[in-house]
């Protein structure tokens, strides 16, 4: 009886925690295919017409390639500088290393909004125009930290061995990072990119402060809510949940499903 | 190919300690040397010299006639096997043993046919597009071996390769590499701390302790005639019995010790020159005793000794005896399977002259 008391209560409390995480954004979905031009209750019949307009908004099109484009593009550069810092700071003896690597992680503690006028004031000094490229600044900037903290804690002791093994057999350094270092850190550099791109992705304060003509898709439906609740913006938002979701369930299939097995 | 080695006095300090005291070693090209030691003893820094990868603090490595000494490890004429094999985990077994010609420019085809040839020399041919983490531990071995041989290395060094097998595979894994040195001809060192190991696969035997050598030499010289107390003791089983140097002759010198004065003919004496009074440790293998009669060479009677425990090994009875003229000592001696050994039996006990080598007592 009480086995079946506390199995209700579990069974209670993790429905209200899921709820509580997936209720607004199953609202926004729903309403997304709402018949009609209010995105509010009651749902008045399935619809795809705000789909179409999505699709059909060069605006919103050109943000969403901007976004892409400033993801995977601020997601490399930031995994490249983080696999370049941690392989220093795992292997060679660095002047106050402990120090370098909080300085390198010290970014995830601040705020964007201060990341962003902070990097607002530099660019303005240097007289450096707002474009997608700030923006990317901007991102590689908060994913950095991550993307080191994750590739760092993947160097182990054992690796070494195996790349002190690659230069026994003639490999320059260089060689020994390429062909060696990095294919078996590979999971968690993935890891780290895909988690960048999801984290740029949904970015919006340092892409709203960044940005002037080209902007990204934040910033974009930001712009749609201006002028009032629509569900077009619903759509559009369930476009962006999707594409999360999916670069999830990638690196949730090819990575953390690969280092179970192994 | 292979080569000679030679280390000059070379010392290795890391702040206070000294790794590596002095130690000079000559090793002639295609070799099976064996570096044994407790841990600790200066084998795995010695072998880091000769690879590469640490240089020494004073002194001198030549390689093939070459000063190798501050040369870095991807110049030298030397490849590692690591203890932990290292092999690539990314790569196929193919490409792990072609890497090193991968990196001297050999091309695609030619490199593949050769790290197939060095497959094939460890019977892994068939698994060349396996990845490392699909093999055994005894089959990573191999391919470790393949991958170091495959750039025709000088001087191969071996890292305790064998340390993380189990005992029946070690063995195996013995034969194997004895039987692949030979055929390849390179120089091969190879560190370990199992004795039996090294008596199994060595043409000679460094034994090192804190730094030092203590004895070089083939496997039944350092067993049977070991020139150090560590030596001795660290090859097997042995009992020391204390004595003093009473009178020394030409030929001879008469030994006095608790179970009875010894004359030992100087060709015992294998660590030092002979001085009168000096004091020795006599050293005698458990299988050397014999019962008084039993052998063919001239023995020394020992005098009586009564068992206080014995023990069936398979190949003979282990026995703890206390002589009766000495009854502080306690004495290991093997016994045949026929003998039927039972404790408080009294066994005359004696020792054929040339079985026992005289030491001078340790420095501690």
């Amino acid at each position: 009886m009480r086995d079946m008391m506390t199995r209700i209560a579990s069974y209670a409390y993790a429905g209200l925690i899921y709820g509580f995480i997936f209720l607004p954004v199953a609202v926004l979905v729903l309403f997304s295919f709402q018949d009609g031009r209010l995105p509010v209750p009651p749902f008045n019949g399935f619809s795809l017409q705000w789909y179409e307009a999505v699709f059909a908004d060069r605006k919103l099109m050109a943000a969403l390639g901007n976004s892409f484009i400033v993801a995977i593009v601020s997601s490399l550069i930031a995994c490249l500088l983080g696999f370049l810092a941690a392989y220093a700071l795992a292997r060679y003896k660095l002047p106050g290393s402990a120090l370098q690597r909080g300085l390198l992680i010290a970014p995830m503690t601040v705020s964007y909004l201060i990341i962003a006028l902070g990097l607002l004031t530099v660019l303005n000094t240097f007289g450096i125009r707002l474009s997608l490229w700030t923006v990317g600044i901007g991102h590689v900037v908060i994913n950095l930290p991550l993307c080191f903290a994750i590739i760092y804690s993947s160097m182990g002791d054992h690796h070494i061995n195996i790349e002190r093994a690659a230069r026994d057999l003639s490999a320059s350094d260089i060689k020994v990072m390429v062909l060696v270092t990095a294919p078996m850190l590979m999971p968690s550099i993935l890891a780290a990119f895909f988690l960048s791109v999801t984290f740029s992705w949904d970015e919006f304060i340092i892409a709203f402060l960044l940005s002037r003509f080209d902007v990204t898709l934040p910033v974009e439906i930001w712009s749609l809510l201006r002028s009032g609740l629509n569900p077009k913006t619903n759509a559009i938002g369930s476009l962006v949940f999707l594409v999360s979701v999916a670069v999830l369930a990638v690196l949730e299939l090819t990575l953390f499903g690969r280092t179970k097995k192994s | 190919m292979t080569a000679a080695v030679s280390v000059h006095n070379a010392t290795k300090t890391f702040g206070a300690f000294t790794a590596l005291n002095d130690v000079s070693l000559d090793i002639k090209a295609g070799e099976f040397i064996v570096l044994l030691g407790p841990s600790g003893c200066g084998k795995t820094t010695l072998l880091s010299i000769l690879g590469g990868f640490q240089s020494p603090t004073r002194g001198k490595v030549m390689i093939g006639g070459k000063d190798m000494t501050s040369v870095p490890p991807a110049k030298r004429p030397t490849t590692t096997m690591f203890q932990d094999y290292a092999l690539f985990p990314h790569m196929k077994l193919r490409d792990n043993v072609g890497f090193g010609l991968r990196m001297r420019g050999v091309a695609r085809a030619q490199r593949d046919e050769k790290a197939l040839g060095f497959l094939d020399l460890v019977g892994l041919k068939s698994s060349a597009d396996k990845k490392p983490h699909e093999l055994s531990g005894g089959q990573r071995q191999r391919v470790a071996l393949a991958r170091a041989l495959a750039v025709d290395p000088d001087v191969l060094l071996l890292d305790e390769p064998l340390g993380a097998l189990d005992l029946k595979l070690r063995r195996q894994m013995q034969d194997e590499l004895k039987a692949i040195q030979k055929r390849v001809g390179t120089t091969f060192v190879h560190v370990t701390h199992d004795q039996e190991e090294a008596m199994a696969i060595a043409d000679r035997i460094v034994v090192m302790n804190q730094g030092r050598i203590e004895d070089f030499g083939p496997p039944a010289d350092i067993y049977m005639r070991p020139r150090s107390v560590f030596s001795a003791g660290f090859m097997g089983e042995v009992n020391f019995i204390p004595g003093q140097v009473k009178s020394v002759d030409a030929a001879s010198a008469l030994v006095e010790t608790a179970v009875g004065s010894i004359a030992l003919p100087i060709t015992s004496f294998t660590a030092s020159v002979l001085v009168s009074s000096q004091r020795v440790v006599l050293c005698i293998r458990p299988e050397h005793f014999r019962r008084a009669g039993e052998a063919d060479d001239p023995v020394v009677p020992l005098g009586e000794a009564k068992v206080t425990g014995s023990a069936f090994f398979g190949t003979h009875y282990r026995c703890h005896l206390k002589p009766a003229k000495a009854p502080d000592l306690s004495i290991v001696a093997h016994m045949p399977q026929s003998a039927a050994v039972a404790d408080g039996q009294i066994v005359p006990l004696a020792v054929s002259l040339a079985d026992i080598v005289a030491l001078p007592q340790s420095r501690n």
